[in-house]
């Protein structure tokens, strides 16, 4: 089933939690919400599932405005972060609370009911705990339960609010795996909500990208990470370094410094932030050149495949860090030293505007 | 108060643990000391009491013992003093649960004030209490003309008995209720309502189950305090004997008139009730502990 949301506005006092958020979710798509705590992403996962009221704008449910239908008769399914469990009913009997609450004339026979009851925890896998409470179960399978407790009504969409905020990384990463599973073989069209980037990337179909209340940029996984919007979007996904400076003549000037980038739409003379990934800098040893930027090697980190080398600013951006991320014989061969000096060549440099960057509030003013 | 949940704070393998342990274990004289002091208050204020209250009860034996409490103005105070909790409790009960639930799941303007003003009864003294009822409802009262006018008694009768028992009795269960179910949070109420369940359902298979221990344990102490109350009762009930004497009221009574046979041993009918609502109380503690069994985290499913 498809959703849109069209305009909504939510404000908790003076919080503007949504500001005017749009969005489309097409039928059968696995969608994340990302973004850091407090951007948002959970208020309107609430509001799509009526579990909070939108000030402004409508929720549409398959083309129908649900905007004035209860959350119980929206049929979805949600998942809460802490499982919200029945801590008194047994697994068994959370998983059919929803088949039993129906009015009578909906519900199905009991013997309906378990064998459906039944079915739902062979899918997660859970079968064989039917008879335990809550409290007996361990943090991932309590969430698989609720999964299985949501999926027991036959719900339109599956919403999922922060699933494995709660879990430790190994079990995290399992059920992501197997949530993904599940999904290719359900095709419900589904929304989740992480605050956990690599989460978003490595599970979802679409991206969602928020904050304060915006949705900063929507795409594929690859397109978020590769194409970044906004200045938002490139600090959040991923480490990054940044340099401060001001156009000049198709490239930017740190203090005495300069690095070729490819100005795009950015005027002449104005103050912008670089920004590249760790990957996309090379180091130069040959203190000489023009090119880069100039900077101290304070450690270099040689254990993985990959060799990373953190640096101090020197210069423009004194004061500032800097990380890069060499193939191993690239390190091996620039033999670097602690407190060498050397220069910073970005291969890929975006650049923003240093008043969109201040806004989106990812880098550290110095 | 707030048993049930306080129990949830302090598991009590962390006091053992603590005890056993040689580096925050005290020395014995220490211990000795302390506990010592503990159980000569707790002999001399307590159990002295409550075994004197027994002794005297029964000093002239079972016979006179029985027929003191089978006299008709005896039999009349029990009976009053348990209506007045059979009318006390239920209501007190269904206004607890209310205003647990909408302090503890819901946000609104007024809602410290509510708070606060719930343990009013605690803080203002019983007799007061009974005076603000004979104020309002007495023959000088706000509505006591009217009252005469329509032949109603409320004060110096059994509904003014009723009221001030009411409001002493007010705060026991919501109080007892609103840590345990802010505790809880919204979050299962939440899921049942997105499942598809109507606000009773909410109610009746999700609230209701999670806070059941809580809820038995604030009764049982609001029906303590019902039955045993003295000071707001006795401003309003005007000690009519026969008619308006509970219980504690009779106990005086009969003392007073230095009938110390009846009157300890009407006392020793409220130590009972004292005694078994103790029992109750740490049962429930017992097995709410039990079901609200700390949880195993972490576990790799």
């Amino acid at each position: 089933m498809s959703i849109e949301v069209k305009n909504i506005r939510k404000a908790f006092g003076n919080f503007i939690a949504l500001d005017g958020v749009s969005l489309d979710f097409p039928s059968g798509e696995l969608v994340a919400l990302l973004g850091p705590s407090g951007c948002g992403k959970t208020t309107l996962l609430r509001v799509i599932a009526g579990l909070e009221q939108a000030d402004e704008g409508t929720v549409l449910l398959e083309g129908e405005d649900a905007s004035g239908t209860h959350a119980r008769e929206r049929r979805v399914g949600f998942v809460f972060q802490h499982y919200a469990l029945f801590r008194h009913m047994t697994v068994a009997d959370n998983v059919a609370f929803g088949m039993r609450v129906k009015p009578r004339r909906e519900r199905p026979a009991e013997d309906v009911i378990r064998r459906k009851v039944k079915e739902l925890l062979e899918l997660v896998q859970l079968d064989w705990l039917a008879d335990r409470f809550p409290s007996q179960l361990s943090g991932g399978q309590r969430q698989r339960i609720a999964l299985a407790r949501a999926l027991a009504v036959e719900p339109r969409v599956l919403l999922l609010d922060e699933p494995f905020g709660a879990l430790d990384a190994k079990v995290r990463k399992e059920l992501r795996r197997w949530l993904r599973r599940l999904h290719d073989d359900l095709h419900i069209t589904s929304i989740f909500v992480t605050h956990d980037q690599e989460e978003a990337l490595e599970v979802a179909d679409r991206v969602v990208l928020m904050d304060h209340g915006h949705v900063e940029q929507v795409g594929s996984p690859e397109e978020v990470y590769r194409h970044p919007a906004t200045a938002f979007v490139y600090g959040f996904l991923g480490a990054v370094n940044f340099f401060h400076g001001r156009v000049d003549e198709g490239s930017v000037r740190v203090g005495e410094d300069h690095i070729g980038a490819s100005g795009g739409d950015v005027a002449q003379g104005a103050e912008v932030v670089a920004f590249a990934r760790p990957y996309e800098l090379d180091i130069v040893t040959d203190t000489d050149t023009k090119d880069g930027v100039a900077a101290r090697v304070a450690r270099v980190l040689s254990f993985g495949v990959t060799a990373r080398v953190e640096l101090d600013g020197m210069n423009g951006s004194t004061g500032q860090h800097f990380e890069v991320e060499l193939t191993r014989e690239r390190a091996l061969a620039l033999n670097l030293a602690e407190g060498q000096e050397v220069r910073l060549v970005p291969s890929r440099l975006r650049v923003f505007e240093r008043s969109a960057v201040a806004a989106a509030g990812v880098v550290v003013s110095r | 108060m707030a048993g049930v949940a306080k129990n949830l704070a302090h598991p009590a393998s962390d006091r053992s643990r603590f005890e056993n342990n040689p580096a925050t274990r005290e020395p014995p004289w220490v211990k000795r000391l302390i506990l010592g002091l503990a159980l000569t208050f707790f002999a001399v204020f307590l159990l002295l009491p409550l075994f004197a209250v027994f002794a005297e009860a029964l000093r002239k034996g079972w016979d006179t013992y029985r027929v003191v409490l089978t006299d008709e103005d005896a039999l009349s105070a029990i009976r009053l003093t348990l209506i007045a909790a059979a009318i006390a409790v239920p209501l007190n009960l269904v206004f607890g649960v209310a205003a647990a639930w909408c302090i503890a799941k819901f946000d609104f303007r007024g809602k410290h004030m509510l708070t606060t003003l719930i343990d009013l009864p605690f803080s203002v003294s019983p007799v007061v209490a009974g005076l603000i009822y004979v104020l309002i409802f007495g023959a000088q009262g706000w509505f006591g003309p009217w009252l005469r006018e329509h032949d109603f008694k409320i004060i110096f009768a059994v509904p003014g008995i009723v009221l001030a028992t009411i409001f002493v009795t007010f705060p026991f269960i919501a109080r007892e209720l609103i840590p345990l179910m802010q505790a809880q949070g919204k979050d299962e109420e939440e899921a049942a309502v997105v499942l598809g369940a109507r606000g009773w359902q909410v109610f009746w298979h999700v609230t209701l189950p999670n806070i059941k221990w809580g809820l038995l344990y604030g009764v049982i102490l609001c029906n303590a305090r019902a039955m045993g109350e003295f000071g707001a009762v006795s401003v309003v009930s005007g000690k009519i004997r026969g008619e308006t004497n509970t219980m504690p009221l009779q106990v005086e009574i009969l003392y007073n008139e230095y009938n110390y046979a009846a009157a300890f041993a009407m006392a020793s009918l409220l130590a009972l009730l004292a005694l078994a609502t103790l029992v109750l109380k740490s049962w429930i503690e017992h097995v709410s502990r039990r079901d609200y069994a700390p949880v195993v985290e972490g576990k790799t499913s």
